[in-house]
């Protein structure tokens, strides 16, 4: 799995960090989203495929 | 062509009024008429207190699909825009969350930072003493009690107050003006003048943050105006957005939370005997899309035709996305009218959708986790001191929820 954060789409709603903490972080200046890990492991997949999912901004792209 | 037209007139002609009313008997659950719009198709035609006929969007799919959309706009200002209630003389003063990118990005950029995760987590032992320092006050004082006033108002203003840097002792005051900004009853005048008063509080308090910036998300906005980056008008806006929505909706979804667990027994039991955060996590998911207390639905404006559902929404007409029939779509939630705090709700829109999306959500949703997860296992009685039809719902508020509720224990 790849996956893709458009930072200039991203509206700093932090749900991909409660989603997939090991997959995403935020900016300390405006918490906008910050990959950690653009090749996760499967185990992942879940917790990712559900961040790209809520992510109001539909800043999240996956490609499997 | 001119059938066309002339359907779409005969539909907007017999359009049925916006807001609807919600059953008797039913204070949880949408209005009927909602469903029934969400029955028969995907959009339909609304009339307002205006006269004017904007699109109803009533299934989650489209309503995610139209609040992501660059083409839908949320500028308040815009010839089309499905106006609540009347706007304000001059149209000054309009907060960001009635604005459209690239603008808005840049003003909400300057608020996110204190929202992250992680600074919202900072603040949960902040909100566990708040919380256990109240029901330790409820717990020695007389009962029945007033929850709405006792807890679940000021839960979320002491919070919003220090993460602002505003005084609560002034609650009050700021109380008393966001219940009249918020209630649709009353006339444009009164609504000015109260938000009049808010603004100038905030600017007064926005020049001592100017003169002596301490840590609060205030002095940040201060350090800004100071910088050049933002006017301390802006400023003073966005100060009252915050206060107004940090208080006003989670003291909602506390009281009409707690209400709805009182109507539930068994989930209410399931929440007082558990200490699993999943499974109060989980509950406070499933109360947001259950409840979905802005209950006016979101309001847009397309700015270029945009085809959806078989339909074409023409640019410079309304929307009206009732996110609360969303939340209770067949298709993505089954056996929506049931309160069930074990489903996955997480994919709700009680915080609304796209770049707009609830700024406050994580602080919001932090605080129902300490609330829901504290009040009835220490309270482990609570119980409503009136009968459900005495007591009074905000049926006439931008934001549903109840005046008061008396319980006791």
């Amino acid at each position: 799995m790849k996956v893709t954060v458009d930072q200039d789409k991203c509206v700093a709603s932090g749900q991909c960090v409660v989603a997939a903490p090991e997959v995403f972080d935020q900016r300390d200046e405006d918490g906008i989203a910050v990959l950690l890990d653009a090749e996760p492991p499967a185990e992942r997949a879940d917790g990712v495929r559900h961040a790209a999912a809520v992510c109001p901004a539909l800043a999240i792209g996956i490609q499997d | 062509m001119t059938s066309t037209v002339n359907a779409v007139d005969e539909r907007a002609a017999g359009a049925p009024e916006f807001p609807m009313a919600r059953a008797a008997g039913c204070p949880f659950d949408p209005p009927p008429a909602l469903r029934d719009r969400q029955q028969e198709g995907p959009l339909s035609r609304v009339r307002l207190w205006d006269g004017s006929t904007p699109w109803l969007v009533t299934r989650y799919a489209d309503q995610r699909a139209l609040l992501a959309d660059p083409r839908v706009s949320a500028d308040i200002t815009r010839p089309g825009y499905p106006l609540q209630s009347p706007l304000p003389p001059g149209g000054s003063g309009v907060s960001f969350i009635l604005k459209d990118d690239p603008e808005h990005a840049r003003l909400r950029r300057m608020v996110t930072a204190p929202f992250a995760i992680k600074r919202v987590e900072a603040m949960r032992p902040g909100v566990q003493k708040i919380v256990d320092d109240l029901i330790d006050d409820l717990l020695a004082g007389p009962k029945p009690v007033d929850l709405v006033d006792a807890f679940a108002l000021p839960v979320p203003s002491l919070v919003i107050c220090q993460l602002l840097g505003v005084p609560y002792a002034d609650h009050d005051f700021f109380q008393t003006n966001s219940k009249v900004i918020i209630n649709l009853d009353v006339t444009p005048e009164q609504r000015s003048a109260a938000h009049g008063n808010l603004i100038g509080y905030l600017n007064d308090l926005m020049g001592e943050k100017i003169a002596d910036p301490v840590d609060d998300l205030l002095s940040g906005l201060a350090t800004r105006v100071t910088a050049g980056e933002l006017s301390r008008e802006e400023a003073a806006q966005m100060g009252v957005l915050l206060l107004i929505a940090g208080h006003e909706t989670t003291a909602n979804m506390i009281a009409l939370g707690t209400l709805a667990l009182f109507e539930h027994p068994d989930q209410l039991a399931l929440l007082r005997d558990t200490d699993d955060p999943a499974l109060v996590s989980s509950a406070v998911e499933e109360l947001l899309r259950y409840l979905h207390i802005t209950h006016n639905g979101r309001r847009r404006v397309a700015t270029e035709d945009i085809e959806i559902a078989g339909e074409v929404i023409r640019a410079g007409e309304g929307l009206i996305l009732a996110n609360d029939i969303a939340n209770r779509d067949p298709e993505v939630f089954a056996e929506p009218d049931r309160l069930d705090i074990r489903r996955d709700a997480r994919r709700h829109v009680a915080f609304g959708f796209g770049v707009h999306q609830c700024l406050g959500q994580p602080l919001a949703r932090m605080e129902l986790q300490v609330v829901y997860g504290t009040l009835y296992r220490r309270i482990p009685t609570l119980r409503p001191a009136t009968e459900l039809e005495r007591i009074p719902f905000k049926h006439d508020g931008s934001v549903y929820g109840v005046y008061e509720l008396p319980v006791t224990w």
